[in-house]
């Protein structure tokens, strides 16, 4: 086993029946794991709804530590449709030129960094600084709110060795409170002015509502992108012939990024409430309980994906679900698959290879199932092209 | 060389010419309006999604498995669908008529 392998716990359960048990605070979920299962039931709204008591639909349960309605992740249609309305062509704009140029710029600067400081702890010294800075261009606030993201660490919502700590979110909520506040004394050209100036069926988005859509913004784009840079670069650790194939085919690039995201899938899974009784996977699932849709287990579908098992940089029809299936698709999209394409030709001009020194795996605890997500930490060395 | 015509949702006629690569990407380089091509063409997001035109069906074939599965849960689906990323430009489909669907 390769130190850079995410292994698939999955496997197993998927072929025999097809469902996973898991038990998170008296609220059990059953984890569908085939492919074609999590997305009918994805699309299947009005079976398997988002826009349940806030918090439930996330596993573990936030519905203890927050009341705040996430928006548009926490809404059905055909609400969802309006809200996303209004953010969709906000989130698209990671394409614009400018946009692109100010990405790559933040994305060479921290290689250079990490090529001048040779030896380095990837998570919270590369992936995280990068994954802040990228964010201000998201938001469209000053470079240096990176400073103040990069200072909570990777764990807003946690302190070690708990899995939920309402007092640590509370940093978050505070802090995009604040910002909220400021953005109404102070209007700019921010996201957060941006949300409070839109129009939502007629009358303008409320603040609780601009909070909604804010927190949602920090808490998915985070780990998610922290890990998919982390995993990528142990990846390339242990594959040089993959560094040297990304520059000498750089057209291979957009199909890299999307098998590593079907590979790594950074987002294992979310819930659904059941709002009435009836079956997935020819087992019952009763009204007012919990399912989740594991992409992770989706993903590495063997009657979808030829050897799933692999990272094939240049797989060509690759229908993954790793930003999710159907409406509530990954708005931060755009963001992250541009952030990865600009990563991989970066490293890709400029590393000749990367040494894995030391590292401590992530491991997430799904019961049933024990899945590696990524690092807690690890060390590499980066040694960079000789001119 | 071939000659694609794209009809908008809002009923614009779009005629653009392309030698090689895939409908979607010369779609996306004209910012033909309702195909994104999010996932650049590997068949993940749907937003390609097109209409061929009944008697241009027998040039560019019928969606494939991968394509059916994906547009399946469509409700705009039908027999003409296919996710334009999977059609390959060529002299073969010169002069196709594309209804986009979103
Ligand atoms: C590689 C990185 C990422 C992955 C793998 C990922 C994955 C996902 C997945 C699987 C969903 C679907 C959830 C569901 O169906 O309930 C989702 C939704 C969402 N993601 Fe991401 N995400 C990533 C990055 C981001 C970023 C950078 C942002 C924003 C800064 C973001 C914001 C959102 C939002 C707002 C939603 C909810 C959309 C809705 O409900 O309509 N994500 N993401
Ligand atoms: C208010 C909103 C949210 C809160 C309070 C929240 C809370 C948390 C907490 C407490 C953890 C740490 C769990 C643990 O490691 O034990 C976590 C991790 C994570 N969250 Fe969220 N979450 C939110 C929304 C989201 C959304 C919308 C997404 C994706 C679409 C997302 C993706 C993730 C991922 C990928 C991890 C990393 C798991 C790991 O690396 O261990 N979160 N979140
Ligand atoms: S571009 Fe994503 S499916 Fe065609």
């Amino acid at each position: 086993m390769k130190k850079s392998s995410l292994p698939d716990p999955f496997e197993k359960a998927r072929l025999e029946s097809g469902l996973g048990k898991m038990n998170d605070q008296d609220d059990p979920v059953t984890m569908l794991l085939r492919h074609k299962d999590v997305r009918k039931t994805a699309h299947n709204w009005k079976t398997f709804q988002s826009g349940a008591e806030p918090g439930r639909i996330v596993v573990p349960s936030e519905v203890n530590i927050r009341d705040t309605r996430q928006i548009p992740f926490e809404v059905d249609p055909p609400e969802h449709k309006d809200y996303r309305a209004i953010v969709e062509p906000w989130f698209r704009r990671p394409l614009q030129p400018e946009y692109e140029a100010k990405l790559t710029e933040i994305i060479t600067n921290s290689v250079n960094e990490a090529i001048k400081t040779g030896t380095l702890e990837v998570v919270n010294s590369f992936s995280l600084p990068l994954q802040s800075r990228a964010l201000t261009l998201l938001l469209n606030t000053p470079f240096s709110e990176s400073e103040t993201w990069i200072s909570w660490g990777t764990h807003v919502f946690r302190s070690e060795g708990e899995a939920l700590d309402g007092d640590k979110a509370n940093i978050l909520y505070n802090y995009i409170e604040e910002q909220i506040e400021e953005a109404i004394k102070n209007p700019s050209e921010n996201l957060y002015s941006k949300l409070l100036d839109s129009e939502f069926n007629g009358r303008k988005l409320n603040k609780e509502e601009v909070k909604g859509i804010m927190i949602l913004t920090f808490a998915g784009g985070r780990d998610t992108v922290i890990n998919t840079i982390t995993n990528s670069i142990a990846y390339l650790a242990e594959h040089p012939e993959s560094l040297k194939r990304l520059q000498k085919e750089p057209e291979i690039i957009n199909n890299a990024v999307e098998e590593l995201v079907r590979y790594f899938s950074p987002l294992t899974h979310m819930g659904r409430v059941v709002t009435e009784d009836t079956h997935v996977c020819e087992h019952a699932a009763k009204a007012n309980t919990r399912v989740s849709l594991c992409w992770a287990s989706a993903n590495r579908d063997e009657k979808v994906f030829e050897n799933p098992n692999e990272i094939i940089l240049d797989r060509k029809v690759n229908p993954h679900v790793g930003f999710g299936f159907s409406h509530h698709n990954c708005l931060g999209a755009t963001h992250a698959r541009q952030i990865m394409r600009i990563l991989l030709k970066t490293l890709s001009e400029k590393i000749q290879s990367i040494e894995i020194l030391d590292y401590k795996e992530n491991i997430e605890n799904l019961d049933e199932f024990k899945r590696k997500v990524g690092y807690d930490s690890i060390q590499v060395k980066f040694n960079t092209k000789t001119v | 060389m071939a000659k694609i015509t794209f009809i908008t949702s809002d009923d614009e006629k779009i005629t653009l010419e392309g030698t090689s690569g895939s409908v979607m990407a010369l779609a996306v380089e004209n910012n033909i309006k309702g195909i994104d091509g999010d996932c650049g063409g590997v068949c993940s997001c749907a937003t390609c999604h097109v209409h061929v035109a009944p008697e241009d069906l027998a040039k560019t074939g019928k969606a494939s498995e991968i394509e059916t599965d994906m547009l399946e849960l469509d409700d705009n689906t039908d027999e003409y669908s296919r996710l334009c990323c999977q059609l390959e430009i060529s002299d073969a489909i010169d002069g196709i008529v594309l209804k986009v669907a979103k």
